[in-house]
């Protein structure tokens, strides 16, 4: 038998990018909550994300949805060494922002904010986009989060030079990438599995 | 070396080496975990080692990459793939290069931000080595690769249509996703290595 999607219907969809808190609505049906079995249970790795449709529904394949979230996890939140948090969340908003992921860019802007203190610079990537004027090392790590998002890739030599040039060690250069490269991951499932609406107040 | 540490040229106990392995090693484990869950599953169910390898050949030849796209190719090899359907493979990334990301947003102020691109079909040519389930596989990910945010719900229901279960529609969307997160990382880290301070 055929499966069926979704289709959602009488929301509304934002229009603009924004740090609002936002709801993701599936266009695919996820694992009832109460039909999660033990294994797609633990792949969640953090237990309240059985409340997420989007978690949900990735648990479906739940080998990849753990390894994808150990990834993450990793990637932005382990403090050892490497670029501080609140530029990782530049990139994932950076990369988010090109690609024209809403949800996405909403939920890393506000941690971008939040980490940085820099609300309206973050503001202005946000209205602006990636061709924005901030300072010159976020520059250097929006314009590496750009060139590693085009497709062919266009980052280079240049893009490292720039990143060394205002403080960048290796460690921090591999986060910029590997922050960069992973929301090439994440858009790709928030923007094609489902989409996004205001959140209820 | 996992698959990453293979694909950038990245030798054991080399500068990059220590720094995947220091200061990031649960996602350089993940990252490996991940490949093997997609391409090396306990269980492939109906979504078999052809289709997999054949849609990552897609997807690394579309981003130009030759030696990721030979990484797979051999794979694909290996899963029994005729003549033919490598072919038909290679004609449909000639036919479908492009350069992203495009799309369209929702209507509104950031309509002035839209950008045209192509929108890929598979040839008819090629509809009969490929088969109906691959075809509308390489169509989706074509527009994942390039032009995500033109997403909707009838891209899903196309492939749902083509024979494709609700799960093996997430699993191929991760496994596209993962490809664009595994080629940057690659691209990324040859180029830091390539450009190492001595």
């Amino acid at each position: 038998m055929t499966d069926k999607t979704i289709p959602q219907s009488g929301h509304v969809v934002p229009d603009v990018f924004t740090r609002d808190m936002l709801d993701w609505l599936p266009w695919l049906e996820p694992v009832a909550a109460d039909k999660m079995s033990e294994r797609q249970l633990a792949s969640l790795v953090d237990a309240a994300r059985v409340k997420s449709d989007y978690f949900r529904l990735l648990a479906r394949d739940p080998d990849v949805l753990e390894a994808r979230t150990r990834t993450d996890k990793d990637i932005f939140y382990n403090p050892d060494a490497g670029l501080p948090r609140a530029e990782r969340e530049l990139a994932a908003a950076s990369v988010s922002r090109l690609n024209g992921c809403i949800y996405c860019a909403s939920v890393h802007a506000r941690f971008a904010a939040t980490y940085s203190k820099r609300t309206d610079d973050v503001d202005k990537l946000l209205a602006q986009g990636t061709g924005v004027d901030l300072d010159k090392r976020w520059n250097a790590i929006v314009a590496a989060s750009v060139a590693l998002t085009e497709t062919p890739i266009s980052f280079g030599p240049k893009h490292i030079d720039a990143l060394r040039e205002v403080g960048l060690d290796d460690d921090a250069i591999v986060d910029v990438i590997n922050a960069a490269s992973f929301f090439n991951w994440a858009n790709r499932l928030m923007l094609s599995l489902g989409e996004p609406t205001p959140a209820k107040a | 070396m996992d698959v990453i540490d293979t694909l950038s040229g990245i030798a054991p106990g080399s500068h990059l080496d220590s720094v995947r392995r220091t200061r990031r090693p649960v996602a350089r484990e993940h990252a490996q975990k991940s490949y093997e869950s997609l391409f090396t599953p306990a269980e492939f169910g109906d979504f078999g080692p052809l289709e997999r390898h054949a849609i990552a050949v897609f997807i690394a030849g579309l981003h130009g990459q030759d030696a990721i796209k030979a990484f797979y190719a051999e794979k694909l090899r290996s899963a029994a793939a005729t003549d033919a359907t490598r072919d038909a493979l290679d004609a449909e990334i000639a036919a479908a290069k492009a350069n992203g990301p495009y799309g369209a947003f929702p209507k509104g102020p950031l309509s002035k931000e839209d950008t045209k691109g192509p929108v890929h079909r598979v040839a008819n040519d090629h509809l009969e080595a490929l088969g109906p389930r691959l075809a509308a596989a390489l169509e989706h990910v074509h527009m994942l690769v390039f032009h995500p945010r033109d997403a909707d719900v009838r891209s899903l229901q196309a492939l749902l249509d083509a024979g494709w279960s609700t799960t093996e529609v997430v699993t191929l969307s991760q496994l596209v996703a993962f490809l664009s997160f595994q080629i940057r990382v690659v691209a990324g880290l040859k180029v830091l290595a390539a450009t190492a301070k001595a």
